[in-house]
């Protein structure tokens, strides 16, 4: 750096403090973006309470803030113990339990096929597979999670539900439609599989080699080592893994609309169609034409519970996370 | 051989059993394995048998399918404006979320200190990333479709995607600007360059195949999200291919359209659907998968 001639030196100050003040720009400009995904959470929040508002009431909550009279048109009573859901219907009913039930009902069953098959094939990749074997069957997995949802609906109409679930349904003596709660269950379940699989198998590797070392020396199997010291050893990213693919399954939209189906009704029988809390959103949606009317303010109400029980479950996860880590140096 | 202390130690463990259990659960697991694979070559075969027989049985012209827009016919109709769709949409979607994707992680890996709000704009990722897709499609409903009084465009379809793959790209720009050694930002900075000097010249080319690769995939994931454009925009078959500004049916709400229609020959246009929408995202995860293996070697 030549510091002989005052004029080089000048210039250098100069584009100094000019690069100075582009990287506070830059940073500032920086911040903006990253406060986007802020103003994204808080905007949810925001138009969900606002528009669910004009369920109960009529107006928006802003408009009811701004000062328009309102008056209450649907209880919030009926709304969480009424067991009809027919906002739009002629004689409206707002109980919005059966919606609620379906997705509980999905989301249960969903379980039931990604809880078992997910642990078992992160047991059968951490513990037992070959590296060869591991590195085909993964990326295989990864597949499995990256085919769009409305897909396995397809699935579900042209192949679960003709060919597996009609059978099983005369079997039982019961008459199968297009759609039922049974086919949703599963392609649910399929689809959250490798969820379930990755997470767990994740967790399950970072489970030191000194611990399975230590019950080998003891002459335990491959089969004790699993279970006795993997499992509860990575016991809470496993829990963590099953409650993302809990709240991935009471999300879940085409799947389910395809597999499962329009009614809103409270049933045990895997074979009747029901209604999830998405699919009543899918049935739902008019775009910009519907503003005002129940249909549209109801898609809101039903978010809102929607989103309050995605909300509960990761914050659930969060907490297993932080409570139950076990941290191996 | 057994000794006394052998039948003390071992009398009561059963090792036949015991290997028993093992062989058994070592083929549960296997089995267990297994399934998802199994079910994904059914899921395919399922797709490609059914779009089969829609140009055997129903004759649906592949040069018809993919040049024709949408029809009430079903013998007439075609996946041209909806694949025009997509295109757009993914454009749109890639140029805004990529923005926004990046610039948040390179705020958060470079510059953000360990304040409070560093630390709730982290923890506030984790909870977006678990937002059902659908509840983006009513936030945009609201807030852009209606708030700002847009309409159903393919703008604002393209926000909502935008917004659902902005964590996915945050986090992956930030594992591809952790995986730049901090040896080079040292050796920008002792040449006397700003920390913007440096992120611009230094990290981010060094860091940019993993930002693509990431943001492909999430863009892979987009292209096939249906609920958020059904909250959107409205049920309808598109005739022609739209423009940003224009109503839309993209890939997945046109498949979700014919897939919901009882006659057969939907059903089958819907398979074919689903088959150009599987070639797309395939394509899309082969160009990840080569920019990855490509550029991986030389970082």
């Amino acid at each position: 750096m030549s510091t002989d001639s005052p004029n080089d030196s000048a210039i250098t100050g100069d584009v100094a403090r000019a690069d100075r003040i582009r990287n506070r720009h830059a940073r500032r400009l920086l911040f903006t973006c990253a406060s986007v995904t802020v103003i994204t959470t808080v905007a949810i929040f925001a138009v969900l309470i606002d528009n669910a508002f004009s369920y109960f009431y009529g107006v928006t909550l802003h408009d009811a803030i701004l000062g328009v009279t309102f008056e209450q048109q649907v209880s919030f009573s009926e709304f969480l113990t009424g067991t009809r859901w027919a906002p739009d219907h002629a004689r409206p009913a707002h109980g919005v339990l059966p919606i609620v039930y379906g997705t509980l009902a999905i989301t249960v069953g969903a379980a039931f096929v990604s809880i078992p098959i997910g642990t078992a094939t992160a047991i059968y990749l951490s513990e037992y597979a070959s590296p060869a074997v591991r590195s085909k069957l993964k990326p295989t997995l990864e597949v499995l999670a990256g085919i769009p949802t409305i897909v396995y609906g397809f699935f579900a109409i042209s192949f679960i539900t003709p060919l597996f679930i009609s059978p099983l349904g005369n079997l039982f003596g019961h008459h199968v439609g297009r759609y039922n709660m049974l086919a949703g269950c599963i392609v649910v379940g399929i689809m959250t599989i490798p969820m379930v699989s990755s997470i767990s198998e994740d967790a399950m590797s970072s489970v030191p080699d000194e611990l399975r070392n230590g019950a080998y020396a003891l002459g335990a199997t491959k089969f004790d080592v699993s279970t006795k010291v993997v499992l509860p050893a990575s016991i809470s990213g496993v829990f963590a893994s099953y409650i993302l693919a809990v709240s991935r399954a009471i999300g879940e939209t085409m799947a389910v609309t395809l597999a499962a189906g329009f009614q809103a009704q409270i049933t045990g029988n895997p074979f009747d169609e029901i209604m999830t809390m998405t699919a009543y959103m899918v049935s739902m949606a008019r775009g910009e034409s519907a503003v005002g009317t129940v249909e549209y303010q109801s898609l809101f109400a039903v978010g809102l519970v929607l989103f309050v029980m995605t909300l509960t479950m990761n914050l659930l996860n969060d907490w297993i996370k932080r409570r139950y880590r076990e941290e191996y140096q | 051989m057994s000794t006394k202390i052998d039948d003390e130690l071992f009398g009561s463990a059963d090792l036949q059993w015991e290997k028993l259990k093992n062989k058994l659960f070592l083929g549960i697991c296997f089995t267990a394995s297994l399934f998802g694979v199994v079910v994904l070559v059914f899921l395919l075969a399922d797709v490609a048998y059914e779009a089969g027989i829609g140009i055997v049985e129903f004759d649906i012209n592949i040069g018809q399918f993919l040049t024709e827009g949408g029809r009430r016919d079903p013998e007439d109709a075609g996946f041209y404006a909806a694949i025009v769709a997509s295109v757009w949409l993914m454009a749109l979607t890639a140029v805004m979320a990529f923005v926004v994707g990046v610039g948040s992680a390179i705020y958060l890996e470079e510059y953000a200190p360990d304040t409070r709000i560093t630390r709730l704009i982290e923890a506030n990722l984790a909870n977006l990333a678990g937002v059902p897709s659908v509840v983006y499609g009513l936030l945009v409903l609201a807030a852009v479709v209606n708030g700002f009084g847009t309409g159903s465009i393919l703008l604002a379809g393209a926000i909502a995607l935008a917004l659902l793959i902005v964590p996915i790209i945050i986090v992956s720009t930030q594992e591809a600007l952790r995986a730049v050694p901090d040896g080079l930002r040292n050796g920008s900075y002792a040449t006397g360059a700003t920390q913007w000097q440096t992120i611009r010249q230094v990290v981010l080319p060094a860091a940019i195949p993993g930002i693509l690769t990431g943001t492909i995939l999430a863009l892979a994931r987009a292209i096939g999200e249906t609920a958020p454009l059904i909250m959107v925009g409205i049920l309808f078959t598109a005739r022609r291919p739209p423009g940003p500004l224009d109503s839309f049916s993209a890939m997945p709400s046109q498949i979700y359209v014919w897939a919901a229609q009882p006659q057969p020959h939907f059903h089958h246009l819907a398979a074919l659907g689903i088959v150009v929408l599987l070639a797309f995202m395939l394509t899309m995860n082969a160009v990840a998968v080569f920019l990855r293996n490509r550029y991986e070697r030389e970082l």
